[in-house]
This record gives C-alpha cells, sequence and structure tokens, in this order.
C-alpha cells in the first residue's frame, strides 16, 4: 500500500472476464448512489467513475492511504460483490502510474478493440459527470484535460487509429474510398441475416441513408427493413434492379451464387459512370468472382476484409511501442507539474470534496 | 521594391517552394504519415506568390504577358495549374493533389530555370499593340494550367482504381481521396479547361478574321487540334463512352501532347522583335 495522493482502482478487461464485468457493471442509478456515497469518504479528496462495458475504474485524490480501499469497500458492497473476490480482479495503481494509466484508456491504448476512440468520449463523459458532482478538483481537473491533449496527440501522430478492424467496418470504409460520402449512396442488403445486419448498421453509422434488404424470405428481409428503416425487395428482382444501387452486401446462406457477372454486366451498362460495389460477405460466396473483372466494379469477399482488417489490426499493434513512449513522456511531464500540487491538496484537511473549486 | 531580385531569381525561390511541397509530402508519404493540407498549401501558395512577383517583373519588361518563349510558357502553365489548385485544392481537401501539384509545379519551373538555351531569346511586345490577342494567348495557356491539374487528378485515379482492384489500401494509397470524388474532379477540371480553351479561340478567331495574313497556320493547327482532342473527350465523358481508366488515360495522353505542342508553337511564330534577354532590358 502506498501514501496518500493519486490513485486508480477498479477492474477491466485485462483483470476480469466479462461474467465478472457483468456483475462489476454500474447502471446509472447505482452510479449516482456510489456518487454520492463516495462524496461523503472525508479521505477522498476528489474522484472520477468511469464505467463502460470493458472497465471500471475509479480516479481519485486521496489524503490516506486507505482511501482507495474505501472507495473499493464502498464498490463492493453497492454491487454486493464479495470484497476477497474483487481482489481476485481487481486493478489498483497510485501515482504516476495510474497517470499514465489514465492516458494510455484515453487513447484507446488499453481498449479491448486496440485504438478505439468510443473510450475518449466515455472518458469525457465521466470526467463531466465529476464535475457536475462536484467532485473534480485542481487535480482531477489538470489530470483529466491533459489526458485529452495527450490522446489528441497520440490519435494524430501515430496509427493507433488508422484502419479498421471489423469486417463491417472494413467494408465501410472500402465503399467510402469508391464513393466518397455515404449519404448519397444506395446499398442493397441480399439476404437478412445477423452479419448483414451488422454491415448495414455500420452503413448507417457512416451516413447512408437509402438501405434496401432483399432476402429469399421475404418476411425476414421485410423484418430487418424495418429495423432498418429501409425498403424491401423481392428477391427474384435483385438481379433485375441491380443497376439501381451502388453498393451491394451480400450475405445469404445460398449454396451457390445469387448474383451473376450476367447481372452486373447489364446493370453496368445501364449505370456506366457510376461505380458498383459488391460486398460478399457469404460462404460459399454470393457474387461470381469474375465480376470484379468489369471496369468500374468491385468486388471484395470475406477473405479479403478479414485480409485488411487483420493487417490494420497488425499495424495498430506496431504503433504500441510509440504510442507509449510518447504517452510516458507526457505523464512525467505531467506528474512533475501535479505531485506538488497533490502534496498541498491532500495534506489540507479542510479540502473535502464539497470544497472543490470545480 | 521587388527589383532587389531579378526575375530568375524570384522564379528560382517560386521552384523552390513547390520543390520543397514536394519534398515534404514525399517525406510524409514515406513515413506512412497523411502530408498536411494546411501545411502543404501554405508552401504552395508561397510559391506562388513569389512566382507572381517573378512573372509580373517579366511581364513589365515585356509590356505584356509573358509568354515569349518557351521558358516563359512553361512558367505561365505551372502558374495556371497552381492558380486553379489554390481554389480547387481547398475545395476538395486533397491533401495528395497538393502534393502532386507541388510535383508539377516544381517540374515545370525547374525545367524551364535549368535550360538555359529555353530563355536565351525571348520575343518582346508579341502581341503588339492588341489586347485581345494577348488575352486569346494567356487564356489558352492558362487553359494548359486546367488540363495539367486534370492530368495530375487522372494520375491519382489510376492509383486509386489501381489500390481497390490490386487490394493494395494501406500504406499512401489510404491517403487518396475517393474514386467518385476523383472523377467529379477531373470532369469540372475538363469542362473548366474546354471552356477557357473554347473563349480563347472564339476570341483569336475575332482577331484572326480581321486581319488573316497574320494567322500563323502552325499555332492555328496545334491549338484547334488540342481543342478538338479536349472537346470530344469532354462529350464522350459526358455521353458515358469514355469512362474511368480510358478517361483518365486519354487526359494523361492529351497533356503530354499539349505540352509537347508548346515547342511548334513558339517555334513557328514570327517574332515582331526578336531580342535577347539583355537587350529586352
Amino acid at each position: 500500500m502506498s501514501g496518500p495522493g493519486f490513485f486508480l482502482v477498479g477492474a477491466t478487461h485485462h483483470t476480469a472476464p466479462l461474467e465478472v464485468r457483468e456483475r462489476l457493471a454500474l447502471d446509472s442509478e447505482a452510479e449516482a448512489a456510489l456518487g454520492l456515497e463516495l462524496s461523503g469518504l472525508r479521505e477522498l479528496r476528489e474522484f472520477a467513475m468511469l464505467s463502460t462495458c470493458n472497465r471500471v475504474e475509479f480516479y481519485g485524490v486521496g489524503a490516506d492511504d486507505g482511501a482507495a480501499a474505501r472507495v473499493q469497500a464502498a464498490f463492493c458492497a453497492r454491487q454486493r460483490f464479495d470484497p476477497v473476490e474483487f481482489e481476485k480482479f481487481r486493478l489498483r495503481l497510485h501515482g504516476r502510474d495510474a497517470v499514465q494509466h489514465l492516458l494510455e484508456v484515453s487513447s484507446g491504448l488499453d481498449s479491448q478493440m486496440l485504438g478505439e476512440t468510443e473510450i475518449f468520449g466515455q472518458v469525457k463523459a465521466a470526467y463531466a459527470a465529476a464535475q457536475a458532482r462536484g467532485a473534480a478538483g485542481p487535480l482531477l481537473n489538470r489530470i483529466f484535460q491533459k489526458a485529452f491533449q495527450a490522446a489528441k496527440h497520440v490519435r494524430s501522430h501515430t496509427a493507433i487509429t488508422a484502419g479498421q478492424v471489423s469486417v463491417s467496418n472494413v467494408a465501410v470504409d472500402l465503399a467510402q474510398n469508391i464513393f466518397g460520402n455515404l449519404a448519397h449512396a444506395r446499398v442493397l442488403m441480399v439476404g437478412a441475416g445477423e452479419i448483414g445486419e451488422k454491415t448495414a448498421r455500420a452503413f448507417q453509422s457512416r451516413g447512408a441513408l437509402a438501405l434496401t434488404v432483399s432476402s429469399r424470405s421475404s418476411e425476414r428481409a421485410m423484418e430487418l427493413a424495418g429495423k432498418l428503416g429501409g425498403s424491401a425487395l423481392p428477391f427474384d428482382q435483385r438481379e433485375a434492379r441491380l443497376a439501381e444501387f451502388d453498393v451491394v452486401v451480400c450475405s445469404t446462406a445460398a449454396p451457390h451464387a445469387v448474383l451473376s457477372l450476367a447481372a452486373a454486366e447489364a446493370a453496368m451498362r445501364r449505370r456506366p459512370t457510376r461505380p458498383l460495389f459488391f460486398i460478399d460477405l457469404a460462404l460459399p460466396r454470393d457474387v461470381e468472382p469474375a465480376v470484379a473483372d468489369l471496369e468500374n466494379v468491385f468486388r471484395y469477399d470475406l477473405d479479403d476484409l478479414a485480409r485488411i482488417a487483420d493487417r490494420n489490426r497488425a499495424s495498430r499493434e506496431s504503433e504500441i511501442a510509440r504510442c507509449r513512449a510518447l504517452l510516458a513522456a507526457r505523464t512525467d511531464v505531467l506528474w512533475r507539474q501535479v505531485e506538488p500540487l497533490l502534496a498541498h491538496r491532500t495534506a489540507n484537511p479542510a479540502a473535502g470534496i464539497s470544497g472543490c473549486p470545480v | 521594391m521587388f527589383s532587389v531580385l531579378t526575375d530568375r531569381q524570384w522564379l528560382w525561390l517560386a521552384a523552390g517552394c513547390y520543390l520543397a511541397g514536394f519534398l515534404r509530402g514525399a517525406w510524409s508519404v514515406m513515413r506512412g504519415e497523411r502530408p498536411s493540407s494546411g501545411v502543404t498549401y501554405g508552401i504552395v501558395a508561397a510559391g506562388y506568390v513569389l512566382q507572381y512577383v517573378g512573372l509580373y517583373l517579366r511581364g513589365r519588361a515585356d509590356g505584356g504577358c509573358p509568354l515569349g518563349n518557351t521558358f516563359e510558357m512553361l512558367q505561365f502553365v505551372a502558374w495556371s495549374a497552381i492558380t486553379l489548385y489554390l481554389v480547387v485544392g481547398v475545395t476538395f481537401r486533397s491533401s495528395l493533389l497538393g502534393y502532386f501539384t507541388s510535383g508539377l509545379g516544381a517540374f515545370l519551373t525547374l525545367a524551364s530555370l535549368s535550360i538555359r538555351s529555353w530563355d536565351q531569346t525571348r520575343r518582346v511586345h508579341i502581341f503588339g499593340a492588341n489586347p485581345w490577342i494577348e488575352l486569346h494567348a494567356a487564356l489558352a495557356l492558362f487553359s494548359y494550367g486546367v488540363f495539367g491539374l486534370l492530368a495530375l487528378t487522372s494520375v491519382l485515379f489510376l492509383l486509386r482504381n489501381y489500390s481497390l482492384k490490386a487490394k493494395h489500401l494501406d500504406g499512401w494509397f489510404s491517403f487518396l481521396p475517393s474514386i467518385v470524388d476523383l472523377d467529379h474532379i477531373g470532369l469540372r477540371l475538363l469542362g473548366t479547361g474546354v471552356a477557357l480553351l473554347s473563349a480563347s479561340l472564339a476570341v483569336g478567331t475575332v482577331y484572326w478574321l480581321r486581319d488573316t495574313a497574320t494567322v500563323n497556320k502552325v499555332t492555328l493547327l496545334i491549338t484547334v487540334g488540342v481543342w478538338a482532342a479536349y472537346a470530344a473527350t469532354l462529350a464522350l465523358r459526358l455521353g458515358g463512352r469514355l469512362l474511368s481508366k480510358r478517361f483518365a488515360w486519354t487526359c494523361l495522353a492529351l497533356f503530354a501532347a499539349a505540352l509537347i505542342s508548346l515547342g511548334p508553337v513558339d517555334a513557328s511564330r514570327h517574332p515582331t522583335l526578336a531580342a535577347s534577354r539583355e537587350a529586352a532590358r
């Protein structure tokens, strides 16, 4: 156990399996109640709570070396989690190490999907919540602000966020390489399975508005079209109306190709100036491979997408050391600024959370 | 104020800026980083201002547009291409277009500065006192600058098409604009270039009809030939008959032919006053 100062206590996907994280996750009600409870701890000067599907973490400034333990006890009690069992999964860091951890978390370096940027927004939200409850004081303010700056720096100066690492997002990236803005791209989903839906949602999240679903089961097509806010196309019209679409995502379980070379040629004759992009996620493949030889037609299958995702993942992993070095340098500078303030803050018994300047 | 340096010295400085923009972009690309749009734009804009000063000094000495020899014509084509980039580059926010444009600017300006024979003699007062024929020549060469930028866009298109077909999307291929955006840029540039060249020909026609004896048949033939080739390309593209890679290759080949044609055009002109550069001063 170390002395008073800045600490982190919690559990992450590195230390706890999914079934444990499910039990540790704080819903908004529990978070509010726990926040209120922690605000009453005399030995806790400042604190912030970060709860996502991959981590629950408490960052705090303690007046004595028992502060982290009290936060941990309060959390376990709130979640009705055995404190002895929690010890097996918990992560506890102090001082400079805790600061570096926050910088790495904010940068997506500690994320399960390396380099993802959603965590940045989650850390910002956690900090905003701490400010709102009056639990963020001068130290957390500085540490979190610097963490955000560091995350932005790492994102813009390294390739840690470069390329997509999931098959559906790689497919959408490719579509953007062809069409640019997807707002005007017309997307046809051939097959209404899980991977098709996931890809359709990825397209929607990046601006695609016109989604059409075609499936051998018309009920399933209508159901998915309804969920996506799109329209359904009878399966037997998929080839005849191919020219109406820019992106065709295929994911049927058909034992043979459902989109032929002849259909693609006919479609391109009707729309020669606009590219046609086939994303074939099916096994066996839904689109005849020869369509890739047509001018202005692009075709990627599952292997192609997986290869790109793997390459992007490897590329991100190769950036880890560089990112850590960048963050370590920033942590050192920040720690040199914060440490003297920390000594003053933890030594001042009058400076409880209620007295924190926000 | 500008006479602290000679016109060629200003133009050397401009060429240095374009080269710096190109080398900086190449360095970023080799390191796997996207060339900064803002920095590239700034370097190219600085080169543009310096080149403007150099061409202004030339023009002042000539008493007109500096189009008196191959050196000046290439400088003017480079300047025109950069002018367009400074407008188009911002619109499309394509850092690679800036990188390629600075490369084209560096190539044209350095080549023209390095080959001394292109600037040994220059025709002054080539347009006489007729501002319309000067406008005709300036518009024609400005359109060549537009076609230069179109050629660069075509290179980007071919690279993007290759990367998508060959499934090589990482590294610097990832910095390329989308294929549809490049196609749109290309079409707009082609339309702009054809419009400028058409306007140039219209102005020239009015002048020539008044005084057919002054018509230089070689110049006329080449200018009309270049215009017809680009106009036909535009018509075929709009009609959906010349698309994608074939369109890009055609634009590249036409620009190469247009550049090469500047030599015969320059050589065929009948100078009203031939003089060495020094004599012109």
